[in-house]
């Protein structure tokens, strides 16, 4: 109980730290969203002025752009440990390495979730979608993403970070574990927007919270491994 | 000397299956002699699957027990595994050319999940290339190819939400076993073709896993060489290997 509580603590702390140095830092996060809004606004070009193609592929893209900003996003909350030695330092601090996952892991999806948030009404712009009535299993989807997300992203990151290409490796790495969440967060967000009229919507949800609690355990329990190499 | 009877026995297996499978056994009714290529596809789709599940388990295994050999083993699965995998795609496209009619269904979940299969092994065969430090690239490895297998069931059914329009298993579905639409000859000549296939396999395992070991020794050798060399011109540094990170 009382290692329970430490680990928390010790998790609570780092990701405080992370979103300080976020907020501090605000160029950085602010680019990411900047560069998943583009994205968004390149797709409109991509897919031509048809406004009833785009509204139609808008979730599909929606989360293409969230998958996108946040593979930024993981390196970013790396980049930060491995600059100036840090993660060495991190490795050193006498606490279960589960709880630095989890703290990662804690920035890493407040920051998806922000990253989220703030291009659900762009998409609701850009590609005419009314979200207003959806709002409440949408926003689900986006927080159940941004966790999947955030536990594959902080292992992935921590592998890579301190390698040769990692520009390249994170997402080359990423993107196929991610497909699932890929598929299963826009078919949610298609079953919300459409009203949900197969009754579809439970399911896909269902199978993000199992593909969260996966990826949590597996990350949680091979991150110590990343940290001593 | 063992390994290498191994592989001539392999080779006249696969020979021997091939010759029934497309001489042999009759064609299917239905789908002609097109119905030939799922022998092969099936057999590479299944060492695929075990090949990966060596890599999961061995890089497990060197997570706990910290010796290199299973991460050659792991390496070796992976390796076999990728070429498998491509070879079951390969078959499986050729196949759905003339049954289905396109080369690629997307609302086939198997050939869906075969090909995030591909790109995840590939991905990691590329991360060990770029980590020198055999320790290091061990466990690096090792978590690659743990969430990589962990990731494959969700993929799959993930992928069956979609509804698809694949032949629902043959195998293992009781009520099929005990009432076979598929003849027996035809099944046999599938069960007789994976045996081949698996001889084959843990024949370029144990080569794989042997160049592996051959290949870390040289690397090891060249690492001391250097080593030595820096010291002899007397440098001074003896880290000449990987820079401090």
């Amino acid at each position: 109980m009382n290692d329970l509580r430490r680990g928390l603590s010790v998790a609570l702390a780092i990701a405080r730290k992370d979103a300080i140095s976020e907020l501090r830092g605000r160029q950085a996060a602010g680019s990411t969203i900047f560069f998943a809004a583009l994205v968004l606004l390149l797709f409109g070009f991509a897919l031509g002025p048809d406004s009833q193609r785009l509204a139609l592929a808008a979730p599909g893209l929606l989360w293409l752009a969230i998958v996108f900003g946040g593979l930024l996003t993981m390196a970013r909350l790396h980049q930060l440990e491995a600059d100036d030695g840090a993660f060495e330092q991190l490795a050193l601090y006498p606490v279960d390495r589960r709880a630095i996952y989890a703290g990662k892991a804690l920035a890493g999806a407040a920051a998806m979730l922000v990253l989220g948030g703030l291009l659900l009404p762009v998409v609701a712009i850009l590609y005419g979608v009314p979200i207003g009535g959806a709002w409440l299993p949408l926003l689900g989807a986006v927080v159940l993403g941004a966790i999947g997300f955030a536990a594959v992203g902080t292992a992935y990151a921590g592998l890579t970070i301190r390698m040769r290409a990692r520009e390249v490796m994170l997402p080359l790495l990423m993107l196929p574990i991610v497909a699932p969440l890929l598929l299963a967060a826009v078919k949610a967000t298609v079953a919300s927007l459409g009203g949900d009229p197969l009754g579809e919507l439970g399911s896909w949800l269902q199978l993000l919270v199992a593909f969260d609690v996966i990826m949590l355990v597996v990350g949680a329990g091979t991150y110590g491994f990343l940290l001593e190499d | 000397m063992k390994t290498r009877v191994l592989g001539f026995v392999a080779v006249a297996a696969v020979i021997g299956a091939s010759i029934n499978g497309l001489f042999v056994v009759p064609a299917d009714m239905n789908q002609g002699d097109a119905q030939r290529i799922m022998y092969v596809h099936v057999a590479s789709a299944w060492i695929a699957y075990a090949s990966f599940g060596v890599t999961a388990l061995a890089g497990l295994g060197y997570l706990v027990w910290r010796d290199l050999r299973l991460d050659a083993l792991a390496l070796a699965g992976a390796e076999v595994g990728v070429i498998f995998t491509a070879f079951a795609i390969w078959g499986g496209m050729m196949w759905g050319r003339p049954v289905w009619g396109v080369y690629w269904q997307w609302e086939d979940p198997r050939l869906t999940t075969t090909a995030l299969l591909l790109a995840l092994y590939i991905g990691y065969l590329l991360l060990r290339r770029l980590t020198d430090d055999p320790a290091r690239r061990a466990a690096r490895a090792a978590v690659v190819g743990l969430i990589a297998a962990v990731d494959i069931p969700i993929v799959h059914f993930s992928v069956i939400w979609w509804r698809g329009l694949h032949q629902t298993p043959t195998f293992g579905d009781p009520s099929k076993v005990l009432n076979p639409s598929a003849p027996l000859q035809f099944v046999l000549a599938l069960l007789g073709m994976l045996s081949a296939f698996t001889l084959v396999w843990i024949y370029l395992l144990i080569r794989r896993y042997q160049l592996a070991r051959l290949d870390w020794r040289l690397e090891d050798a060249a690492r001391r060489g250097r080593v030595a060399a820096a010291h002899g011109s007397a440098m001074g540094a003896a880290s000449v290997e990987e820079p401090a990170r």
